[in-house]
């Protein structure tokens, strides 16, 4: 009696976790399937002609054919944007893991009055909406001569982007030990050779996570160099792309291997490097 | 930590602390203290003209048309932050429950469903709006072929559609965020509270609405925090799907539209207004304080310390 019941409910049991697994396994295929497709049906159009978009839009093209992406090499700026992109994306990214780095050693290191108080000044920064600065952000870039110049969106995106570098950083180098700073003093190291020689070889995993992420909205950014840039030479990837975009508007071949090639650098790195960019990217949101 | 002692060293972290100091001061404090101030001036283009009081925030609140845009523009954050509600947060926490069951499989879509967060928003913007072409695009074509031609329709060309079709884009976009970080939540969630609930009862739904969900609570604090100012704030998806305009007819006009079009002007007249831009930009600025406070606090006040 005692050994049906327990059979009755192990049976029960294993269908209902047969049956829910399975339905949450069938949700996530048809939710991954809803995440590529746009994904493959991009890369896919960006091999075909127009009409061939037209006629098969989910058909497996020829990928040796690659007149598309010629057209775009020889006969738009796609390159002058992508190299622009990479030289403010750098810029940024050096300030902000130098600029980080020094604020979060000073406050982490060093007991000095006032370091809370700066330290809650970074955090401010954390929190604000700048978008809505815009128009004396417009106003001081003008005043610096800086405007329709690329110095403009890499200060922007520095000072953006420390908030959480120090965020980060200040909490990482806190709890680093102090024996071997302690042990350097004795020896007679001066600070900056602590700084540079013992203690920045060890803050390493915490730059890779605030330079992640810092990069993806710095490299992705679109309203910035809407408000600062209007040289077609000096823009941005996605600025750069708005302006592609009308050009070409009936062309869907060039189109889809445009943004084909504005997706693929950052696409490729995260299937590289999907562990870091995740933990970067939600940082900020995972206590 | 070694104690501040010789000037030498003060000096070294002074050296350390100002250069980040001044940048987050210069671009950062000043700009936002500024836009308070320039609320109150009227502005002739680029140039400061007279003290105005708050006559700015009178005319955006309460002067016809920009009575009716503020309004329209609103309604529209409004209905966007609850339907993204809906569709990122609550489809993310599904998948997040889906994804914690370390399902076979289950690295391919945690990786899979965070793709799309990494690409940048003009292209997501410009992917979707050639799906959503009225004769070429693959939603159309799929429609049809499926047998449900009749529901073929301009997505983004008509009223009624067009802003639900711009929140689909977004959802598609950004879903992998709040999943993760769901995800993350559900992790930290001690085994033995697991065994002992299964012990109890074999509910699913129980399970989830009494034992998961309470103690995920601080990654809902931050998501519904993050979601309502990135609600407030949207911009690239209706510029690009939308246009500056809003069409059609203001039906995906936003906020951030709104304030751009008021402070630069639009293709169609050059007409910017930094005044008006500006009380706009104060406005939301502390109407988005307040309500993400309120939310923080609110919500703080039912995690449950482990």
């Amino acid at each position: 009696m005692s050994a049906a019941a327990t059979n009755y409910y192990d049976r029960k049991g294993l269908f209902a976790t047969l049956g829910r697994d399975g339905m949450l396994q069938i949700i996530l295929i048809a939710n991954t399937i809803l995440m590529l497709a746009p994904i493959v049906i991009m890369v896919f159009s960006a091999f075909k002609t127009t009409p061939e978009i037209f006629k098969s839009p989910f058909g497996i093209p020829d990928f040796t054919q690659v007149a598309n992406f010629v057209k775009i090499w020889s006969e738009t700026n796609f390159l002058r944007y992508l190299l622009n992109s990479f030289v403010v994306t750098g810029a940024s990214m050096v300030l902000i893991l130098t600029l980080g780095t020094m604020a979060a050693y000073a406050l982490g290191r060093y007991a000095f009055t006032g370091s809370n108080f700066i330290l809650m000044f970074f955090l401010a920064g954390l929190t604000l909406p700048l978008k809505l600065a815009i128009i004396p952000l417009f106003m001081l870039m003008r005043d610096l001569s800086i405007l329709n110049n690329q110095l403009s969106l890499i200060f922007v995106y520095t000072a953006m982007g420390l908030p959480t570098t120090v965020f980060i950083m200040t909490g990482f180098i806190r709890s680093l030990p102090n024996e071997l700073e302690d042990a350097a003093r004795m020896d007679g190291a001066s600070e900056a050779r602590i700084m540079w020689a013992i203690m920045l070889p060890l803050v390493r995993p915490a730059m890779v996570i605030a330079g992640i992420q810092n990069v993806v909205p710095i490299w992705n950014d679109f309203f910035f160099p809407l408000v600062f840039i209007q040289n077609d030479s000096l823009k941005t990837l996605p600025q750069g792309l708005t302006t592609f975009m009308g050009e070409y508007t009936t062309d869907w071949g060039v189109l889809f291997s445009g943004l084909t090639l504005s997706a693929a650098p950052i696409i490729l790195i995260y299937i590289v490097l999907s562990k870091q960019f995740i933990a970067g990217m939600t940082s900020g949101a995972v206590k | 930590m070694p104690q501040l002692r010789m000037t030498g060293r003060g000096l070294w972290i002074t050296a350390l602390i100002v250069p980040p100091l001044a940048f987050v001061a210069l671009f950062i404090v000043y700009p936002i203290v500024s836009a308070f101030a320039y609320a109150f001036f009227d502005w002739q283009g680029l140039k400061r003209g007279a003290f105005v009081g708050l006559e700015n925030f009178h005319t955006v609140l309460f002067v016809e048309p920009y009575r009716s845009w503020t309004i329209n523009a609103f309604k529209n954050n409004v209905i966007v932050f609850f339907a993204l509600m809906v569709l990122q947060n609550g489809l993310g926490f599904i998948l997040a429950y889906a994804l914690w069951r370390e399902l076979p499989g289950a690295r391919f879509h945690r990786i899979a469903v965070f793709l799309p967060v990494v690409l940048s928003t003009i292209i997501v913007a410009y992917l979707f709006k050639l799906f959503y072409h009225p004769l070429f695009g693959v939603v159309n074509i799929t429609l049809k072929g499926i047998g449900l031609g009749w529901l073929a329709q301009p997505w983004l060309g008509q009223s009624g559609t067009a802003l639900g079709s711009i929140i689909v884009a977004q959802a598609w976009h950004m879903v992998g965020f709040p999943t993760l970080v769901f995800l993350a939540g559900m992790q930290r969630i001690p085994s033995e509270i697991l065994d002992a609930v299964r012990m109890e009862t074999e509910s699913e739904w129980v399970k989830i609405t009494k034992i998961v969900w309470p103690l995920v609570a601080p990654s809902a604090t931050i998501v519904f925090t993050l979601l309502f100012v990135g609600a407030f704030n949207w911009f690239e998806l209706p510029y690009i799907m939308g246009g500056l305009d809003g069409s059609p007819f203001g039906s995906t006009d936003v906020l951030g539209l709104y304030f751009y079009r008021t402070a630069f002007g639009n293709v169609s007249s050059g007409q910017q207004d930094f005044g008006l831009g500006s009380a706009l930009a104060v406005i939301i600025f502390i109407f988005i304080a307040i309500v993400a406070g309120v939310i923080t606090t609110r919500l703080r006040a039912r995690e449950i310390q482990l």
